[in-house]
């Protein structure tokens, strides 16, 4: 009896929060488009998301891009394939790494951000001013993020992929002795267009995610000082999951072989 | 001509969960009088303010601004309706990504559309008005002090001259000198604009010196209402207990939680 009472009120409270969600970026979607927009907020994210995130993008990418050689060198040594050790580098990385390591990073540093600027206008009324301003929260908050989030991310991706690729270069060369100018070669020769506008597109929706993710729990936080951190948690946490599915599923989309 | 009264609230509900908060409200404001509510603290002050401002939507009553129901406006109406509002919040709710300056022209270019110079402008002069000096226009409202800050607060909420404006515990959390001072510049300023004033509060010394009438709420409704210099003699048990501060009386403090 109580189990049976406590997974429907479990499924209660996430029907709930799947329809307030829905609600929440059905809003949010359409303040981006309607005017007013707020160009200075929207440049400020932007710097944020674009500019500030690149060191820890540009880190991660170049790591990614250096031990995925080594790795594969490991490997593929085992049956003769060294070969195809500038191949696999680049298209991991376009595909899947530059993306989903960027998204997780942007995830960790920006949705977090998000979730307690946002948080902390909530518990402090700021929020509630804004309004009274008749200045329209979701327009002056939301909308901005939502747009930097969406285009920052697939530029700062395009960054990840040209130094990850430049990571593996780096270990090719000075380290397991490949000639330069084929490994550039091997890098061009089987790399399609797709390869790198899938993992644009998946950047997009994962920059996106992170920015919708920081902004509702952000936006509905409560509670003083501990709401604003469990919004913070639930932000990074939701969104780092939704990156990972959604990754999934694009790739699904772009690469099913049926 | 009647005159229509500038705020009126009937029978006016609102529950959060189980907890009835306003429990049939009536209490009509009218044109260029200073209402003070007194009232506990969860007795359903604030969310009376907030359902006012739409904020918070009631679950069932009307609330009329100049005649006009606003209870069910759509949002840009809503926006259109609070331009007439000014609102001081308890913790005086600064925008801390903004200077001094912007958050007291927050409303005047954001919502009135004015250009920034100009709007520094007036800012300057209604920092003047509450006692600031230019300097402090150009800081950030972390290094205000408390009292610093509201009065920056109530500087934005009278910046585009509103007809109506809130006042939420404004003397809360400041010393005895300050909390003076801070009622004094709400009587001027009210005097100034001629506008109406609504203000929340449990401070008996600031809503003697600011009221006009006074309406004293209790368990979600109003329970007496009358001139300020009548509040002595109420002849009702409740606020005779309320502005002498006992503990004994029709009034039980819940000590236990719900």
């Amino acid at each position: 009896m109580g189990f049976l009472a406590a997974t429907g009120r479990a499924f209660l409270i996430f029907l709930e929060a799947t329809g307030r969600l829905a609600l929440f970026t059905g809003s949010a979607l359409s303040h981006c488009v309607r005017p007013p927009l707020y160009p200075r907020q929207i440049l400020r994210q932007m710097i944020d998301i674009g500019y500030y995130s690149l060191p820890v993008v540009g880190l991660t990418a170049l790591f990614t891009g250096m031990v995925l050689a080594l790795q594969s060198y490991s490997g593929f040594s085992r049956f003769q394939a060294e070969g195809a050790i500038a191949t696999v580098v680049v298209l991991s990385i376009t595909r899947e790494l530059g993306p989903v390591l960027a998204g997780l990073m942007v995830a960790g540093r920006i949705g977090a951000a998000m979730a307690a600027e946002i948080g902390t206008m909530r518990v402090t009324e700021q929020i509630d001013a804004l309004s009274t301003l008749s200045t329209n929260p979701y327009k002056y908050l939301v909308a901005p993020r939502l747009i930097a989030g969406l285009t920052m991310v697939p530029l700062l991706v395009i960054v990840a992929d040209i130094i990850g690729v430049f990571g593996g270069f780096l270990v090719g060369v000075y380290r397991l002795d490949f000639n330069a100018a084929s490994y550039i070669n091997r890098t061009w020769e089987f790399l399609e267009p797709l390869d790198v506008i899938s993992g644009l597109v998946k950047a997009a929706i994962f920059g996106f995610l992170i920015a919708l993710m920081g902004c509702y729990h952000g936006y509905h936080s409560k509670g003083g000082a501990q709401g604003v951190g469990a919004a913070t948690t639930n932000a990074v946490v939701s969104a780092s999951i939704m990156i990972l599915v959604w990754n999934y599923l694009i790739t699904g989309l772009f690469f099913s072989t049926k | 001509m009647t005159t229509v009264p500038k705020i009126a609230l009937k029978d006016v509900t609102k529950h959060f969960g189980p907890k009835k908060v306003l429990n049939g409200i009536d209490l009509e404001v009218a044109k260029g009088e200073s209402l003070v509510v007194i009232g506990g603290s969860g007795t359903g002050k604030s969310v009376m303010l907030k359902s006012i401002l739409g904020l918070l939507t009631p679950d069932s009553g009307s609330i009329k601004v100049d005649g006009v129901e606003t209870t069910r406006l759509r949002s840009r109406e809503r926006e259109k309706m609070l331009h007439k509002f000014g609102m001081l919040f308890q913790g005086a709710a600064l925008f801390d990504s903004l200077t001094v300056w912007e958050n007291v022209a927050f409303g005047l270019i954001q919502g009135a559309h004015m250009s920034r110079s100009q709007a520094k402008e007036i800012a300057v002069a209604k920092l003047g008005a509450v006692g600031l000096t230019p300097d402090v226009a150009e800081l950030s409202p972390a290094e205000l002090s408390g009292g610093m800050q509201k009065r920056v607060g109530l500087a934005r909420a009278i910046a585009d001259e509103p007809e109506i404006i809130f006042f939420d515990e404004p003397t809360t959390g400041l010393d005895p000198i300050m909390a003076d001072v801070i009622n004094e510049l709400i009587v001027q300023c009210v005097k100034d604009l001629g506008a109406t004033a609504v203000t929340i509060t449990h401070d008996m010394a600031s809503a003697r010196k600011i009221a006009d009438r006074i309406a004293m709420i209790y368990q979600g409704r109003i329970i007496w209402t009358g001139h300020a210099r009548d509040i002595d003699n109420s002849g009702n048990a409740y606020v005779d207990q309320f502005v002498h501060g006992r503990a004994d009386g029709p009034i039980k403090m819940q000590i236990k939680a719900l």
